[in-house]
């Protein structure tokens, strides 16, 4: 279990990290989810051991760490840029941090081979142990990185934007493999994305942060279904956000009501969030929002409608099923919300 | 030429400033050269290897690869040290120290000179000090190894700072992550990727050590046998109207530009080739 403590990290006058709790479970796959300058990445470097954090405490299975160097933290660090050595073979590279060890716990020269290649056998690469970082592809440096970071067999394996650097295809692939590599080797990881698509998908937890202070962490199920502020909603997934007054339990946009199943909430001000999925086509009647379609287009299984709103300039963004026919642009829709979320205006704010 | 691309329609503007670039290069800088190793061989190779093989030139010679021997090594490990914090580290006066390495190329070498008379001189600030001890710097070796290690002080960490600083921190976090000490690191990483940098840090230094004239003239006293450098020596020959024996010993410091310019130039061919071949 990885504890961190309200750290905190300054940067000259900006505030990287404020109080910062945080807690990882072992065997977890957790992502750091959030815009450049979320502070993500402060985050990883503080548990890893390659910055310190000004205040606060980072515990492995409850023994202070936070002073401690990178070096006798145990964990594994995937860089960004994956920071192969060039001058030296991939083997050697894997083998790199069997090399330094002191000298009661070298290794001999023919066992670091051996490891490495079985490492590199490990992430489907046996055969370019003899090639340099440069003649590799961006996906194959990636798993060359990833294999040099588990050599020193940490409990710990933390990435940085592990996929940032690659193309779609080599991405998706890479991913799935990475996912399935975690759960072989029974590893504690943490990633740092800014894709929310990557955090869903791979991850066992996902925290949500902004300007740095997390902002919900959760199950990817959670955070997608159940977003606790208006930041977590917006970031993840497509979200349409209107402004409405909340009246009794029933959310009005413009003096309409648009929405009624809500429990006991603030009245006055608020936004009212719902994803594209969440809305069906009813016949016009009460409690719907009526659009102006502005174009349609497939997306997938469905028809991505992009459509104007009385009394709204942003475009709203709804998925139709693609069984009906394609909507027209100029053509009218009334749209009756299913499933939204509420948050008064001073917490979204 | 390519094959298939246009033929390149040669202007009279481009003429002109080809003609113009090439011919200055002619007359300020390959005449000059020439006329330095004809002069040297006016009389005959005889005459020029006599000139070289004189105690007095032969003790100039020793004299200028001892200050070379002693200032380059000593740039290198100043060097090293001050772009691998400046580009490694975040620490206060960061720019000042920058800015600090740079003082010697804005200052003329006859100010670097005078600042050491005034300091360790006879009658300098530390002078009573020095005489006490019977330690003599000024007109003496140690002096002109002082005024050369300060002229020639920014070569090598001008020539690392950049290239430290472009390869970022990375390599070396990435390093002590998997249980390197600092010096591993620095031995295994961070020397391999600035290697080609270095060496050329060196030989620009060594170049200019063994060139220095203005400050070490300032410092050396001019004392035949002893204090006189290279450059010194070729002065003072060519004000006695040794023209053969002057151009012949310039003709050696000629020679060293030339290998410099050489090595530097295969030196330069390969760092590109190392890291367009390092692709990223």
């Amino acid at each position: 279990m990885i504890t961190l403590e309200s750290i905190t990290k300054r940067f000259a006058t900006f505030e990287a990290l404020k109080s910062i709790d945080l807690k990882v479970r072992d065997g977890e796959f957790l992502a750091l989810l959030g815009p450049s300058g979320s502070g993500k990445t402060t985050l990883l470097r503080i548990i890893a051991g390659l910055a310190f954090p000004d205040a606060g405490r980072v515990r492995f299975e409850g023994e202070d760490v936070t002073h401690l160097a990178v070096a006798q933290r145990q964990v594994g660090f995937v860089f960004q840029h994956y920071a192969l050595f060039k001058h030296m073979t991939v083997a050697e590279n894997v083998g790199f941090g069997l090399s330094v060890r002191p000298r009661g716990q070298l290794p001999g020269k023919t066992e670091i081979r051996k490891r490495a290649l079985e490492l590199l056998d490990l992430v489907q690469l046996a055969d370019l142990g003899n090639r340099y970082p440069g003649q590799l592809s961006g996906g194959q440096r990636q798993r060359v990185a990833l294999a040099r970071a588990l050599a020193v067999e940490p409990k710990l394996l933390l990435l940085d934007e592990p996929f940032g650097a690659l193309d779609a295809k080599v991405r998706k692939d890479l991913r799935r493999w990475l996912r399935t590599l975690h759960e072989q080797m029974g590893l504690t990881s943490i990633f740092v994305t800014h894709d929310q698509d990557e955090a869903l998908e791979l991850a066992d937890r996902v925290a949500v942060m902004d300007h740095g202070v997390i902002e919900q962490v959760g199950t990817p199920d959670q955070i997608y279904m159940h977003p606790h502020s208006g930041f977590v909603s917006d970031f993840v997934g497509d979200t349409n956000s209107l402004p409405v007054d909340m009246v009794g339990g029933t959310a009005t946009f413009h003096g309409q009501s648009i929405f009624t199943h809500i429990g006991a909430l603030a009245e006055g001000a608020a936004r009212l969030d719902f994803r594209p999925h969440d809305v069906t086509i009813a016949d016009d009647s009460d409690g719907c929002l009526p659009i102006v379609v502005s174009a349609a287009y497939r997306k997938g299984g469905v028809w991505r409608v992009e459509g104007q709103l009385a009394g709204k300039a942003a475009p709203i963004e709804v998925d139709i099923d693609s069984g009906a026919p394609r909507p027209q642009p100029g053509q009218r829709l009334a749209l009756k919300i299913e499933r939204a979320q509420i948050f008064s205006r001073q917490a979204a704010a | 030429m390519i094959a298939g691309s246009p033929p390149r329609r040669k202007t009279p503007a481009a003429i002109c400033l080809i003609g113009l670039a090439l011919g200055f290069l002619c007359i300020f800088l390959l005449l000059p050269l020439l006329t330095v190793f004809v002069e040297a061989l006016s009389k005959g190779l005889g005459p020029f290897l006599e000139a070289l093989a004189e105690p007095d030139a032969l003790s100039a010679i020793r004299l200028t690869l001892l200050v070379a021997a002693i200032a380059v090594p000593l740039n290198v490990a100043f060097g090293l040290a001050a772009s691998w914090a400046i580009a490694k580290f975040d620490f206060p006066g960061r720019s000042v120290l920058v800015t600090f390495i740079d003082l010697p190329f804005s200052v003329s070498p006859v100010v670097a000179g005078l600042v050491y008379i005034l300091l360790f001189g006879m009658n300098g600030l530390l002078g009573p000090v020095l005489r006490e001890y019977d330690i003599q710097i000024i007109f003496a070796v140690p002096g002109i190894v002082l005024a050369t290690v300060f002229v020639t002080f920014p070569f090598v960490a001008r020539e690392l700072i950049p290239l430290m600083q472009e390869q970022g921190r990375d390599d070396e976090e990435a390093a002590l992550s998997l249980g390197a000490t600092g010096f591993q690191t620095f031995c295994k990483v961070t020397l391999p990727n600035i290697r080609w940098g270095l060496l050329y840090g060196v030989l620009l230094c060594n170049a200019r050590a063994m060139g220095e004239f203005g400050a070490v003239s300032v410092v050396s006293g001019h004392l035949r046998g002893l204090t006189n450098t290279m450059p010194l020596h070729v002065e003072i020959l060519y004000n006695e109207y040794n023209f053969v024996a002057a151009f012949a010993v310039a003709s050696l410091l000629a020679l060293l530009a030339l290998v410099t310019l050489v090595v530097k130039t295969a030196l330069e061919w390969r760092f590109s080739y190392v890291r367009q071949g390092a692709g990223s």
